[in-house]
């Protein structure tokens, strides 16, 4: 059980902390993907999906967990399978929440990577389109002031631009294009024209390579008019420049803005390309063919951009210019960019590329744009998934220690189950030894007392005599104490059962009161015994062994008390319970000699019984008895007491020399008890005394309709009784205790019991006249103290008037010790020695008083005289295949007086058994060919119940039977073995009990006194 | 003789008797059943015993004999003895069987067969005692002198 318990918990722990687990994982993942979505609406569809994705594997999770559970409850009991289980679960565990976090760190920093690359592509973007915008403005203001000139020089004649003017014009509006760092124009000069422009101007046109007058060409297009910075292109042909050149064609034909690649610029040595816008004569429709724009151009205008500063300037004005790298080039050149702007540091993380729209078709632009820094580390990603396999393999490594744990636990506790196995068969083994051994000892011993025996009549010396007699009394003991062990044997095997037959409480305690009687009277102890007057007369239980117990117990008070008293009340448990609380003040004087006694109140303390919510009588009719011993004597050393009970344990090595015993009898009645449903307690005084209690559960005899022999015993002191019957007594004693316990046995034999404490109250009494007084009972402490005073007490006893003066008795301890016959020898004195029994005190009565002196048979009883009348003429039926022992049975049941029948076969029997008969009984031997003893008892009873069947129901008459309704034959085993034989065994068949084979008187009468009285 | 030696002869062989084992108390348990309605009970039951048992004997040996040995049947001839022996006290017949029943259980026939030997030997022995104390008794009864009791002390 304890097993399945430490199972269940470590399941519970791993559960927890699994869901746990899965809890954490899950909330960190939703927060992720709340924030995904959050932050970032395009990674919205791809977070939704995963999260639905991650809602249904958590769903498989669940379901699988509980699968897991469902499917560890049903394995539970194979320890294998959930071993090797627990092992795969544990690997698919570590495996999946690897796979898991690694999947996680992917996700978050691939999740980041994103998010940096739109950073850089948002903000490529923006510079690029801010680019853009402002070379437009720029161009758009080229393109305005080619039609400026367009309008004011070639429009009007004579022109109304000069070179001064439009330097100046060209200087305030440079501030509308911040981009350009000079304008100029060009005019489109024909060959033909070349001489009359050149006086004109009153400069030659010149080459822009060489600075020299141009050569002749077909035209030419000579620089009129130039912002200052740019003055010195004034005059120079921008078709002999390859670049300016190329411009110019393309610019005149397209009829558009159009770029040069980037290159050196003159003066600034910084890198720049040059707008050039063609100005035409007249107003061109947008479709006009290249030869009609060639035609009617008029000149070029052309513009500088210093790239490199107006992308300096653009990213100043923007902040992050720290954080990123941008290059623009100029692509028109597909294999090989020409860089416009920016570093050349090669850098393999991320970059963007936006492309630039300059309005010329021909070229074109892109800016490149890169983070400075290199991506940091995704620690977030990082952290999560590490954090999350740690929490997983914690969980796994719980998991591991716990399921390790739990086959350890199990290992240990089938070891466990094996030792206690081995322990349990050692135990059985070890009584089962004793059962033999002290069996097979007392055989032999048996021979060994009767050998002594035998001795002992032969002529012997005094010395030889007392040798032979403690021989003998060293082998009874011997013998007694092979009878314990081979109880405690019985007891420790579970063979020992209890009988329930009806017996006499107070005969039994009278019985072990003579028992002790003679030890007490030389030790000088008084004993004596009280049983309360509603414990019923009649139980039913095992006397036996409720006289063992008391014996024991009594035993042991008697071994250990030197002075003062032992006393044995008997009680009602419900008696004692009702007055638990009322009694505490019971002072220690007030005892039965006066010494001081252990509470006995405290012995009882600790028992179930009286731990108030347990109902005291389980059934109706049972008898919960509780007995206490109480002694004077040394009572027990505290650090001896915890093991009272235990076998063989003695309070020191000394007491065993000095008090004998084996220490065992306690543990024996500690057993007995047990099995009697009670429970035995102590409480112990050093010095002062011990007082052992115990409790034990009977049933009522007098309830059962059935006459038992024992009634018959007790009947005898009965008519004793009887003659007592209607007297009147005085108790003159000044201690209730000792005064409680006379009346009581006084009170047994029908005489009614007064008590006084001292002569005058006695005197008062017996003088008030109506009531006569027949006798009176004095103590023994109350006549020696004053005898003076007790001699007066006699003389005036005697001068009463009415009627015959009561008789007068001593009651005292011991008669060595009373003084009383040395005193009033001519008094008409009689001494009562104590321990008091009815049927002593009724002797004493009866001689004294002189009434139907007949004597008591009972007192010089012995078994085989009892059984002699038990069995006198009784007609019994004795079945053995064995020819011997039947006819030693015979023999022996012959002896008692029965008139006895012999079979040899169980057919033979169940012949002579089948009703009518008049057999009073059967002894039939269990063990015997063809029809064993079982067997034909079930069928004797087969037939005796089809008999009585039939005269119930009136189809038989119970004349042809004997005028007998119910047949039932009572039938007892024979066996040797008698351990083996059980009681249980006997009743299944039908049979009424065993005796051992050979006969025992003892047991012999104990079975046929149930039946027969 | 005179009487009182010889029953002090049966007294001291009887003690013999118990001293070496040949009989326990159960012996003496059968000459307590003995009284005057019954006088000669315990010669009695002692030659039952001897016929029974050589009988038993008898049929030990030829159910030893067989060849397949019927185990169980010796087991009850041999359970038979056994309680006999008991019932009469003769603790070493009684022993030997004892021997011998194991011997049985565990069907042991070589066993069993030195069993039957010793139990044979016992037999004999048993019977030549308990016919020397029966020739004392009756040679105190013809001098007209009583057989002395032994009292039991246990």
């Amino acid at each position: 059980m304890s097993l399945l318990h430490v199972f269940g918990f470590g399941l519970k722990v791993g559960h927890l902390l699994w869901m746990l687990c899965c809890w954490i994982a899950s909330m960190i993942s939703m927060n992720w993907f709340i924030n995904g979505e959050f932050k970032n609406p395009k990674a919205g569809v791809l977070g939704d999906s995963a999260g639905k994705m991650w809602f249904k594997c958590w769903d498989e999770i669940l379901n699988f967990s509980f699968k897991i559970h469902h499917q560890y409850y049903q394995y539970i009991g194979s320890k294998k399978v959930c071993k090797s289980w627990w092992r795969k679960l544990l690997f698919l565990w570590v495996i999946g929440w690897t796979l898991a976090s690694v999947w996680i760190f992917y996700y978050m920093s691939s999740h980041a990577t994103e998010k940096r690359k739109e950073t850089l592509a948002s903000m490529c973007e923006e510079r690029a389109r801010m680019l853009q915008d402002q070379f437009n403005v720029s161009m758009n203001h080229i393109q305005a002031m080619s039609i400026l000139i367009s309008t004011f020089h070639h429009g009007k004649t004579p022109s109304a631009i000069d070179q001064g003017t439009f330097a100046r014009y060209t200087e305030r509006t440079a501030f509308e294009r911040p981009l350009t760092t000079g304008v100029a124009y060009a005019v489109r000069v024909l060959h033909s024209e070349r001489e009359q422009f050149e006086r004109q101007q009153g400069w030659t046109i010149k080459r822009m390579d060489t600075l020299e007058p141009s050569p002749i060409q077909e035209e030419y297009a000579p620089v009129i008019f130039a912002q200052d910075i740019v003055s010195h292109v004034v005059s120079l042909d921008m078709l002999s420049g390859k670049e300016d050149r190329e411009n110019v064609l393309r610019a005149r034909r397209s009829g558009k803005g159009v770029l040069t690649a980037p290159f050196r610029l003159l003066k600034t040595n910084r890198l720049g390309v040059i707008l050039t816008f063609a100005v035409y004569k007249r107003d061109l429709p947008s479709n006009a063919n290249p030869k009609e724009r060639i035609e009617a151009t008029d000149g070029y205008l052309g513009g500088v951009f210093d790239i490199e500063s107006l992308v300096e300037k653009l990213l100043q004005q923007l902040s992050s210019k720290q954080t990123t790298l941008v290059n623009v080039f100029d692509t028109s050149n597909q294999s090989c960019p020409i860089s416009m702007y920016g570093s050349n540091e090669s850098n393999d993380g991320l970059e963007h590329v936006s492309h630039l729209n300059f309005g010329d078709p021909f070229r074109k632009h892109e800016m490149r744009c890169r983070f400075k820094q290199k991506p940091p580390w995704p620690w977030v990603a990082i952290t999560t998934s590490i954090g999350i396999l740690v929490i997983a393999l914690l969980v796994g490594h719980i998991f591991h220690a716990t399921v390790n744990r739990i086959a350890k636990v199990e290992d240990d506790c089938h070891k466990m189950m094996e030792l206690t196995k081995q322990a349990e068969a050692a135990d059985v083994a070890k009584s089962q030894f004793l059962a033999t051994v002290s069996h097979e000892i007392r055989t032999p011993m048996n021979g060994v007392l009767g050998m002594l025996d035998m001795l002992m009549d032969t002529d012997l010396d005094v010395t030889q005599l007392d040798y032979v007699r403690t021989a003998q009394a060293s082998g009874k003991a011997l013998v007694a104490l092979i009878n314990e062990v081979l109880d405690q044997a019985k007891i420790e095997s579970g063979k020992l059962e209890l009988e329930e037959v009806q017996f006499d409480l107070r005969a039994i305690l009278d019985d072990v009161l003579s028992l002790f009687s003679g030890k007490s009277q030389d030790k000088g102890v008084e004993l004596a015994v009280y049983i309360s007057d509603r414990v019923p007369k009649m139980l039913i239980g095992d006397p036996g062994r409720f006289r063992q117990i008391i014996t024991n117990l009594m035993g042991n008070s008697i071994k250990f008390t030197e002075r003062g008293h032992i006393l044995v009340t008997v009680h009602l448990a419900e008696e004692v319970i009702d007055s638990i609380e009322v009694e505490t003040e019971s002072s220690s004087k007030n005892t039965l000699s006066g010494f001081p006694v252990a509470d006995r109140h405290q012995s009882w303390k600790g028992f179930r019984t009286f731990s108030k919510e347990e109902p005291v009588h389980p059934f109706s009719d049972s008898i919960n008895l509780i007995v206490s011993v109480e002694d004077t004597g040394l009572g027990i050393p505290l650090d001896a007491r915890p093991r009272v009970f235990t076998p063989f344990m003695q309070v020191g090595p000394s007491i065993a020399r000095t008090h004998g015993g084996t220490g065992i009898g306690l543990s024996i009645s500690k057993c007995l008890v047990g099995l009697m449903n009670g429970e035995i307690g102590f409480v112990s005084i050093p010095m002062v005394g011990s007082t052992f209690t115990f409790t034990a559960v009977f049933a009522s005899g007098n309830s059962s309709s059935k006459e038992y022999k024992s009634q018959q015993i007790n009947s005898q002191s009965n008519t004793v009784s009887s003659e007592f019957h209607g007297m009147r007594a005085l108790v003159l004693d000044p201690r209730p205790v000792r005064a409680k316990v006379s009346r009581y046995h006084i009170q047994r034999l029908g005489i009614h019991v007064e008590i006084v404490s001292d002569w005058k109250q006695g005197l008062s009494i017996i003088n008030r006249g109506n009531n006569a007084v027949h006798m009176v009972l004095i103590e023994q402490e109350v006549w020696d103290r004053d005898l003076n005073s007790s001699g007066l007490f006699i003389n005036k006893l005697e001068k009463i008037g009415h009627g015959t003066p009561p008789k007068v008795f001593v009651l005292c301890n011991s008669i060595k010790s009373s003084k009383g016959n040395t005193t009033t020898g001519a008094c008409d004195l009689t001494i009562i020695s104590k321990p008091l029994r009815a049927s002593m005190l009724a002797a004493s009565l009866q001689r004294a008083m002189g009434i139907g002196n007949k004597g008591n048979p009972r007192n010089g009883e012995l078994p085989s005289l009892s059984l002699r009348n038990l069995l006198l003429g009784r007609k019994i039926l004795i079945v053995d295949d064995n020819n011997v022992n039947l006819k030693v049975a015979a023999g022996a049941l012959k002896k008692y007086g029965a008139d006895v029948v012999s079979a040899t076969r169980g057919i033979e029997a169940i012949e002579l058994l089948t009703p009518p008969h008049k057999f009073d009984a059967c002894f039939m031997d269990i063990q015997m060919p063809e029809m064993d003893g079982f067997e034909a008892t079930k069928r004797i009873r087969d037939v005796e119940r089809n008999i009585n069947k039939h005269i119930q129901f009136g189809e038989l008459s119970v004349d042809a039977y004997n005028n007998v309704s119910n047949w039932h034959v009572p039938i007892l085993a024979m066996t040797a073995d008698v351990i083996q034989a059980t009681h249980e065994q006997c009743q299944r068949c039908g049979m009424d009990g065993y005796v051992s084979k050979p006969f025992e008187a003892e047991q012999l009468y104990r079975e046929v006194s149930r039946f027969f009285q | 003789m005179e009487v009182v030696q010889i029953q002090r002869n049966l007294v001291d062989y009887t003690k013999s008797l118990f001293m070496e084992g040949f009989l326990d108390g159960q012996f003496l348990q059968l000459q307590q059943l003995q009284d005057e309605s019954n006088p000669d009970f315990v010669a009695e039951v002692v030659s039952l015993f001897f016929d029974d048992s050589q009988k038993l004997l008898n049929e030990l040996t030829i159910a030893l004999d067989q060849p397949i040995v019927d185990f169980k049947k010796v087991d009850a001839h041999v359970h038979q003895l056994k309680g006999s022996s008991s019932s009469i006290g003769a603790q070493k017949v009684k022993n030997a069987c004892i021997a011998f029943r194991n011997f049985c259980e565990v069907q042991n026939i070589e066993g069993c067969l030195t069993c039957l030997q010793q139990v044979k030997l016992e037999y004999y022995l048993a019977k030549n005692k308990f016919e020397t104390l029966f020739r004392l008794e009756q040679q105190i009864v013809a001098s007209g002198g009583s057989i002395p009791m032994i009292e039991m002390g246990f």
